[in-house]
């Protein structure tokens, strides 16, 4: 079954007909979750991902006295594919907890210093919180968009008596520039360089790179698979992921 | 009539409702129900083999429930991701709850998955959990019995009040009773309780949320139909 995927796609055809560098229907919806400060889902054809972000009122760290705290998580629900299992963090949710944080942090979208309240006392800390719904493949893109999304989305809560009141939703929005990162994943099967994989089409995938851009720039970078690449491939993906992410970012406008 | 409730809801009105099943693609079966503010959403995997093998039962199908709520789904700080406590109380109770409608015999030695998991709450989050995934085994074609239907009674002031609200859940002398009940039968399978009441007002509440239960099975019913019977 799965050597004859790979000759499908050898072949240059894809099971549901697609282009090579395109993506399924995509949709962005905010606010899904009342509870959070910020929500969003995202559907990448069949693929759904939520997304929420918490606030909270932290001490910061020592080396970041007056910076906020951001964090990026993830668990993969074992309600949204049967080959996930309930259990502790597994190696891959955590590869892609860390590859949408790392888009997040090192793009500066957001200005950590603006969440500061007291110097070395204390300063927001930034929850994000990332489930797969349903995977039908290509979480890492739709983990990035939604983590995004639910940052646009959030709303410091109001603080009264040195407390955050979670039941008062606040009006402010966080410290976020007007341009932000989004990641691509271009996978290799074969000799085929595609986007957007199914979870089928992710089975047979051999290497995958991750890129994420803000603006005319790549600010964060992950290899996936256990198949080498050449510098020529590593340019080629490079070239894909970057024209995509322009495209992905318009639906987040 | 000395307690007012919010938005004018009557002591037996339920807040809307929604159910959709076969949300979840991958799933064998799935559902998505709605309360007021709280949303749970169920996912039925199985009947699969059981791992590992000494929790195998050579009769009949073994049923898991696992509840949990996502971290930014809580009323107030952050609820830390895995298990506590408190959530694999309620996935014990789930399965209790669920099991009695169930025909498992000609599953031995397979599990029945469900996995429910709450994307925002405003109480009353066990009783839409076993809603959800009643709804979810119906999707995924598990011989039943019943649907099952859940939802909470309670005591504010003097009040006996249906589906309670957060507000109302917290209220400091208030009292939480949630049922769960296979509707056409009429056969109870969760009762808990936490608060001080009398025996007369508990069999009051248990007769009163019959009603309400009804009312919640009406949606489920409506939401098999949405897929099954066009």
């Amino acid at each position: 079954m799965k050597s004859h995927f790979k000759r499908i796609i050898e072949k240059g055809i894809r099971e549901d007909g697609r282009k090579f560098d395109e993506y399924r229907k995509i949709k962005i919806e905010q606010g899904v979750s009342k509870s959070a400060e910020g929500s969003a889902r995202v559907m990448i054809g069949e693929t759904e991902v939520i997304a929420g972000v918490k606030m909270s009122l932290e001490k910061p760290f020592p080396d970041t006295e007056e910076e906020g705290i951001l964090m990026v998580s993830s668990e993969l629900l074992p309600l949204s594919s049967p080959d996930f299992e309930p259990g502790p963090p597994s190696i891959k949710s955590i590869e892609l907890s860390r590859v949408v944080d790392r888009a997040i942090r090192e793009s500066k979208v957001m200005d950590m210093k603006k969440l500061c309240v007291t110097k070395g006392e204390e300063v927001w800390a930034v929850i994000v919180d990332i489930y797969p719904i349903n995977d039908s493949g290509n979480l890492f893109d739709a983990a990035s968009i939604a983590a995004i999304a639910a940052l646009k989305d959030a709303k410091i809560p109001s603080v009264k008596d040195g407390k955050v009141d979670y039941k008062k939703k606040g009006t402010k929005a966080l410290p976020l520039k007007k341009e932000i990162p989004v990641e691509c994943t271009v996978c290799l099967i074969g000799n085929k360089f595609l986007v957007d994989p199914t979870y089928k089409e992710e089975e047979v995938v051999e290497a995958r790179l991750t890129v994420g851009t803000i603006g005319k720039e790549l600010c964060a970078m992950q290899k996936g698979g256990s198949k080498e690449l050449t510098e020529e491939q590593i340019n080629e993906m490079i070239n894909i992921a970057v024209k995509k992410t322009d495209e992905l970012r318009k639906h987040l406008k | 009539m000395t307690y007012k409730r919010k938005n004018n809801r009557k002591y037996d009105e339920l807040r809307p409702m929604e159910a959709k099943v076969g949300v979840i693609k991958r799933a064998d079966g799935s559902a998505m129900f709605k309360i007021g503010g709280t949303t749970a959403i169920a996912a039925v995997y199985g009947p699969r083999e059981l791992y590992p093998g000494h929790l195998q039962n050579p009769q009949k199908g073994v049923l898991r429930c696992n509840y949990n709520m996502l971290a930014f789904s809580g009323s107030g700080d952050r609820v830390r991701p895995g298990p506590s406590r408190r959530s694999k109380e309620i996935s014990l109770v789930t399965e209790n709850a669920l099991n009695p409608a169930l025909i498992l015999d000609k599953f031995d030695n397979s599990v029945i998955d469900v996995f429910i998991e709450m994307t925002n709450t405003d109480a009353g989050t066990r009783c839409a959990g076993i809603t959800a995934a009643s709804l979810a085994l119906a999707d995924a074609g598990i011989p039943m019995k019943d649907l099952v239907a859940a939802v909470s009674v309670g005591k504010i002031k003097d009040a006996l009040v249906v589906d309670l609200d957060y507000d109302e859940d917290s209220y400091e002398e208030g009292v939480d009773l949630p049922v769960a009940m296979m509707v056409n039968s009429e056969k109870i399978t969760l009762v808990q309780m936490d608060g001080l009441i009398k025996k007369e007002e508990v069999i009051q509440a248990i007769k009163n949320v019959k009603k309400a239960l009804k009312k919640v099975h009406k949606v489920q019913v409506n939401a098999l139909k949405e897929k099954y019977a066009k």
